[in-house]
């Protein structure tokens, strides 16, 4: 009987909702902004996330030399390099050991945005480089030509970055260098990048046969361990192994923990904010019904009823505030290209913001907890109204 | 059940303002028996609304018993004393105190929803109970589209749809016309006379109160005297 008695006040409530539209919207339109900026900053960590989990692949190791944060500050001599690519648990294919050396230097470019200078990644792979990726792909153009001042540029780096575009020409290094192609590589960070022949790169930045990098495909996930220890035990190298996920999700730990942190903050203040327009909707709206609240008292209906009809109105000014705002944040950001400095790579990361179902459920998950919050004292100071005092008031 | 239907012993009702104590009814005793007509009048302040909230259970007295049908209402907790109230009480309020999203039909099917009544036997009582007050044609109407006589009628109609033992009635034609006010103290003399229904109700006004079988004059918290 008394969610027969809830649910009746709470159509009532609803059916007087019209008379105070304004105080309604308020509430919907302040919780909605609030959810906009959670779901874009949700969205912006998923978009980091997917970044790097789909550059991460598990059975593709990164072999840099030992002690160096990231391929920025490695090296690695051509006979080191040859070792890596000898090491037992990489997979071998008709070619030999499939093992990919890489150099890896920055270049200037201006943001298309800002037009300030921003460090690209150049990165320079032989033939194997495209068999340790799997989601490599060109998009318009085609692949550079081995031995020439072609380059390939990742989707990202072209939407981010001015200057560059398909049959254009960039100088870098004292070299004029044409952009052949476009790449994509399943949304991960190395779409950030320019790819080049790594013969023309070495020579072009006097790299000798020195690399930064290697990376290799191992028989299994599970033999990056086998790799590692081999290269532990080899005297003639010093290098540090980790599995390509473990490897890019350590060089964007500190990134992704500042964005969390910062967009859960902010959204937590706001958050507060909003439960303030929510109490203000929802004290007025008992306001304006007391004595209609007085006269369900008196006719019998009990206190109970009266408070979880307050929270369920509450509930779905918060439901409709989160809907609208995670659906103002899909329009608004959903597939938008962005880019931010990693300043443990010192490079520029490009990421989507990607509204996920998770992230707009999320969102709306929180709008509906400020509901809740912003109903919570109304309620109660509606069921602990004295009666002959709300049968009297105008 | 035989005796009054309230009896009402040393009833006494004190409100606080910061330090002072504001008395409001000192020590009164009432009996009603069933059936009867009781007209309140007195000077503002003298109490009789005051007595009306408390034989509703709407407000607790600070000292005296209140016993209606047998039941002493003071002994009752919040949850018990609202269903008693659903089950015993019928208000009738002089703003009538109509909930204005409703039509008339669902406000006088309000108080039906606090009973295990299905739907169609709601919706019957309902109409049953605007027909005795003569606005069947106006079921569907929303209080904003009925005049003042007319909302009155429906919060009469919404009082005794539940066919209560009491109805208690605050200044029903306070804010009424004469005509309206001649009709709706029509409806209460057949609902005592023909239906047997008790009645209270607080008054200004002496040709409403004259209807009554007794007229009870309250000043300064207690009885003065007693017409009829």
């Amino acid at each position: 009987m008394a969610r027969g008695q809830m649910l009746a006040i709470t159509w009532m409530n609803l059916q007087s909702l019209p008379a105070r539209w304004g105080a309604a919207l308020v509430a919907v339109v302040g919780i909605g902004g609030v959810v906009m900026v959670l779901t874009a900053t949700l969205a912006m960590a998923q978009g980091f996330k997917a970044a790097l989990d789909f550059a991460g692949a598990e059975d593709v190791a990164v072999v840099v030399r030992g002690g160096s944060s990231g391929e920025l500050s490695s090296n690695l001599l051509g006979p080191e390099a040859t070792v890596v690519a000898d090491a037992p648990g990489i997979l071998h294919d008709g070619a030999g050991p499939i093992a990919s050396p890489e150099l890896y230097v920055l270049v200037d470019l201006p943001m298309r945005v800002s037009g300030t200078a921003a460090n690209v990644p150049f990165r320079g792979v032989g033939a194997r480089g495209f068999a340790v990726r799997d989601h490599f792909r060109i998009l318009a153009g085609r692949l550079f030509t081995p031995g020439l001042y072609e380059l390939v540029i990742g989707r990202g780096a072209l939407g981010q970055f001015r200057g560059l575009k398909l049959g254009g020409v960039v100088r870098f290094g004292n070299q004029n260098w044409r952009i052949v192609g476009v790449f994509e590589d399943g949304g991960s960070v190395t779409e950030s990048e320019l790819w080049s022949d790594l013969h023309v790169l070495q020579s072009t930045y006097r790299r000798g046969n020195s690399v930064q990098s290697v990376r290799v495909r191992l028989a299994s996930p599970a033999a990056v361990a086998q790799v590692a220890a081999a290269l532990k035990a080899d005297a003639r190298v010093n290098v540090s192994v980790a599995s390509e996920r473990a490897f890019y999700a350590e060089q964007s730990k500190a990134l992704v923990a500042i964005v969390t942190i910062l967009g859960t903050t902010i959204s937590i203040m706001m958050g507060i904010g909003a439960i303030f327009g929510a109490l203000n909707t929802m004290y007025s709206a008992v306001a304006a019904r007391t004595r209609e609240i007085a006269t369900l008292r008196a006719v019998g209906f009990g206190a109970a009823p009266v408070v979880a009809s307050v929270l369920v109105e509450a509930v779905l000014l918060g439901l409709a505030g989160g809907l609208l705002g995670g659906l103002a944040a899909f329009v608004a950001f959903d597939g938008i290209a962005a880019s931010t400095l990693n300043f443990q790579t010192f490079s520029q990361l490009t990421f989507a913001f990607m509204v996920t179902p998770r992230v707009f459920v999320t969102g709306v998950c929180y709008a509906v907890l400020l509901g809740l919050l912003g109903g919570l004292l109304p309620g109660i100071q509606a069921a602990r109204l004295p009666i002959t005092a709300g049968l009297r008031s105008t | 059940m035989d005796g009054p239907l309230v009896e009402v012993r040393g009833l006494t009702k004190e409100y606080r303002r910061g330090d002072e104590v504001v008395p409001v009814l000192a020590g009164l005793d009432l009996s009603i028996a069933r059936g009867d007509y009781v007209a309140l009048m007195g000077p503002s302040g003298s109490g009789k609304s005051t007595l009306l909230n408390l034989l509703g259970g709407l407000d607790q007295p600070t000292a005296g018993e209140i016993r209606i049908d047998g039941v002493s209402i003071g002994e009752l907790g919040s949850n018990e004393l609202a269903a008693w109230r659903a089950r015993s009480v019928g208000f009738i309020f002089q703003m009538y105190n109509l909930l204005p999203v409703l039509t008339a039909e669902q406000n006088v099917e309000l108080p039906l929803l606090l009973t295990s009544l299905s739907k169609p036997e709601r919706l019957a009582r309902a109409r049953a109970a605007l027909a005795l007050v003569g606005l069947s044609d106006r079921a569907r109407h929303r209080p904003r589209e009925l005049s003042g006589g007319q909302e009155q009628r429906v919060g009469i109609a919404r009082a005794i749809v539940t066919d209560p033992l009491l109805l208690l009635c605050d200044e029903p034609t306070g804010d009424l016309d004469r005509k309206a006010g001649d009709a709706v103290l029509d409806l209460f003399d057949a609902l005592n006379r023909e239906a047997g229904k008790t009645i209270v109700m607080v008054t200004h006004d002496p040709r409403a109160a004259a209807r009554a079988r007794r007229i009870l004059h309250l000043e300064k918290g207690v009885l003065a005297r007693e017409e009829g």
